[in-house]
């Protein structure tokens, strides 16, 4: 029988989404190209998560070993291109986080695999795999074949396959780590955390976003008079933190906060999908932005196409008028 | 300390109109902007810091046609001793996996300390070549690092993780870093500079130069193809307000009235 793996993500103690997620998707390819699903469990200590996945995996492979404790790119490849000489796996799917960044591409040479990154779509067409993938951050999807290929290798973007059901009763089979050494060109040391700042962006119900289409650190203040009118608290994407514009606790998207206000309002935001990640769930959309082929506008309810600098401040004026300021 | 900062010539897609050729393969580029990748442009500044800090020489590499000699003249005249460039027809069509073969040839015996790349270029969005060309020159590795430290022959990296959590990881060097936005503030090269760059030499490698075979490259040496591109579908398109900016900002007040958002 043909095998699929799923690499299980967990960190701090938590099984991450996008395991299950993987999961989902695999149990769709799995019927067409007449595989079974095998979840992939590496960590130390993990027979909650190995029961978690045991509900969505015919079978959960559980490597245990305290060198695998924390995540580590160099342990989990020789233990993951171990699995894949032993199981010769049909496709092999790992998520596209920041783990699996690290890991993917060089188990793909490691393991002599072809690999996809940072698939949204994955389709089976006469028994062959395809993957969906984006470009130009999302202005191009892009379909993407592997030449030749009898084994695959993907990662798959976090939050687009939905969580699939949990209907299995998966069996639990432990595999002898094949560590045998502590690996010492690269060793994890901490964790660090974000640090608190004076504003949590998460609790506010009115968010006024800005992106890089602000220009200059001397427009913030146009954006901060809107948020002031609404009563509501500014935010950015990644270009203005990075920029130093405003500090890192305003920043919204994968790497960042996660928010889901009444009013998400964003201005001069393109809308890559590591922002989109952090903003989707907002009750209302609106966004200003003067490229009207901007990805935000695909996902906002609300969209003016102008220049933000004479929009904003008459946006503020006029919210005022409206409230009898 | 030897560095190598491997840089990639793209188009600037995030303003601008985006179309695909007839044949379904490419964009159309003649229209657009061309710049330094951005996450490309952290590395290199990275790399200059090093430099200035701990001495040694800082060469840059990309694989890319004439037109890159731009980007390389960039890094010139931003401080890097040395520009590489690997062009060849035969290199056309080559994928993340042939791209970082490529590189890892013209690499390999530049004697480096530290290999940088950004951690993914804004036009494929691979996120994988940096990693590959680790894998490949048998060298540990770290990405979307936002923080290096080198001390001796270690490099203590901070790297990104979801939602603001960062982990710090060592690594012995050599090693290749792909590094995350954000790291430093890019500097901008001075007027000097570039005018000085304008004559140094930049030295061109291809096929032959390299210990590489035809097969090794382009769509022959590729893991993977892109079969066609399209214009990703709208699920939901946003409620366009058109008018002046007087009328539409008139009517998101509305509407945010309606709401009772304010």
């Amino acid at each position: 029988m043909k095998e699929i793996l799923c690499l299980a993500e967990h960190r701090s103690g938590e099984l991450r989404d996008i395991s299950l997620e993987l999961l989902g998707k695999a149990g769709e390819l799995a019927e067409k190209l007449g595989a079974e699903v095998s979840a992939v469990l590496l960590g130390h200590n993990v027979d909650g998560f190995a029961q978690q996945l045991s509900t969505r995996a015919k079978k959960v492979l559980v490597v245990e070993d305290d060198k695998l404790a924390d995540f580590n790119q160099a342990a989990y490849q020789k233990v993951l291109s171990h699995l894949i000489g032993e199981h010769k796996p049909v496709l092999t799917m790992i998520g596209h986080t920041a783990f699996g960044m690290d890991l993917a591409p060089s188990l793909a040479v490691e393991t002599d695999l072809p690999l996809a990154t940072d698939c949204i779509g994955l389709e089976v067409q006469d028994g062959k795999l395809f993957a969906i993938r984006q470009m130009y951050g999302g202005k191009v999807n892009a379909q993407v074949s592997f030449p030749g290929a009898t084994q695959h290798l993907v990662t798959v973007r976090q939050g687009v396959f939905p969580i699939g059901e949990s209907k299995l009763n998966g069996e639990v089979a432990a595999v002898a780590s094949p560590l045998t050494e502590e690996i010492e060109c690269k060793k994890f040391i901490r964790y660090v955390e974000a640090e608190a700042g004076e504003v949590d962006i998460t609790q506010a119900d009115i968010i006024v976003s800005v992106g890089r289409g602000i220009k200059k650190k001397e427009n913030i203040p146009i954006v901060e008079e809107l948020a002031d009118c609404l009563g509501g608290v500014v935010a950015c994407s990644r270009p203005v933190v990075d920029s130093e514009w405003l500090p890192k606790e305003r920043l919204v998207g994968q790497s960042g906060n996660t928010v889901k206000p009444k009013l998400y309002l964003a201005v001069g935001i393109s809308g890559a999908f590591q922002h989109i990640m952090g903003m989707r769930s907002s009750e209302t959309i609106i966004a200003i932005n003067k490229d009207h082929n901007a990805p935000i506008l695909n996902i906002a309810d609300y969209g003016v196409v102008d220049d933000l600098s004479s929009v904003v401040p008459l946006l503020s004026a006029k919210i005022r008028e409206v409230k009898g300021e | 300390m030897n560095v190598v900062v491997c840089v990639k010539r793209v188009p600037e897609t995030g303003e601008a109109e985006v179309n695909i050729t007839e044949d379904g393969k490419n964009i159309k580029g003649d229209k657009l902007v061309y710049d330094i990748n951005e996450t490309d442009n952290y590395a290199l500044e990275e790399a200059l810091r090093l430099k200035e800090r701990l001495g040694g020489s800082l060469t840059v590499v990309s694989v890319g046609g004439e037109d890159a000699d731009e980007q390389l003249r960039t890094c010139l005249a931003k401080g890097a001793d040395s520009a590489i460039r690997l062009d060849d027809n035969k290199f056309v069509g080559s994928d993340g996996f042939a791209i970082a073969r490529i590189l890892c040839a013209a690499i390999k015996d530049l004697n480096a300390d530290l290999v940088l790349t950004g951690c993914m270029a804004s036009d494929d969005g691979y996120a994988q070549v940096g990693v590959q060309l680790a894998a490949m020159l048998g060298l540990p590795h770290a990405t979307l690092v936002t923080d290096i430290h080198i001390e001796n022959t270690t490099a203590e990296v901070r790297c990104e993780l979801e939602g603001g959590l960062a982990t710090v990881f060592e690594i012995e060097l050599p090693a290749v870093i792909a590094v995350q936005t954000g790291i430093n503030e890019p500097r901008y090269a001075s007027f000097r500079g570039i005018k000085e760059a304008m004559s140094r030499e930049i030295k061109v490698l291809g096929l032959c130069d390299l210990p590489l075979n035809e097969d090794d490259v382009g769509e022959a040496g590729s893991r993977i193809r892109v079969e066609k591109l399209f214009i990703p579908p709208v699920e939901k398109m946003a409620q366009l307000l058109e008018g002046s900016a007087e009328e539409t900002a008139s009517e998101l007040a509305s509407i945010l009235k309606e709401k009772g958002l304010i």
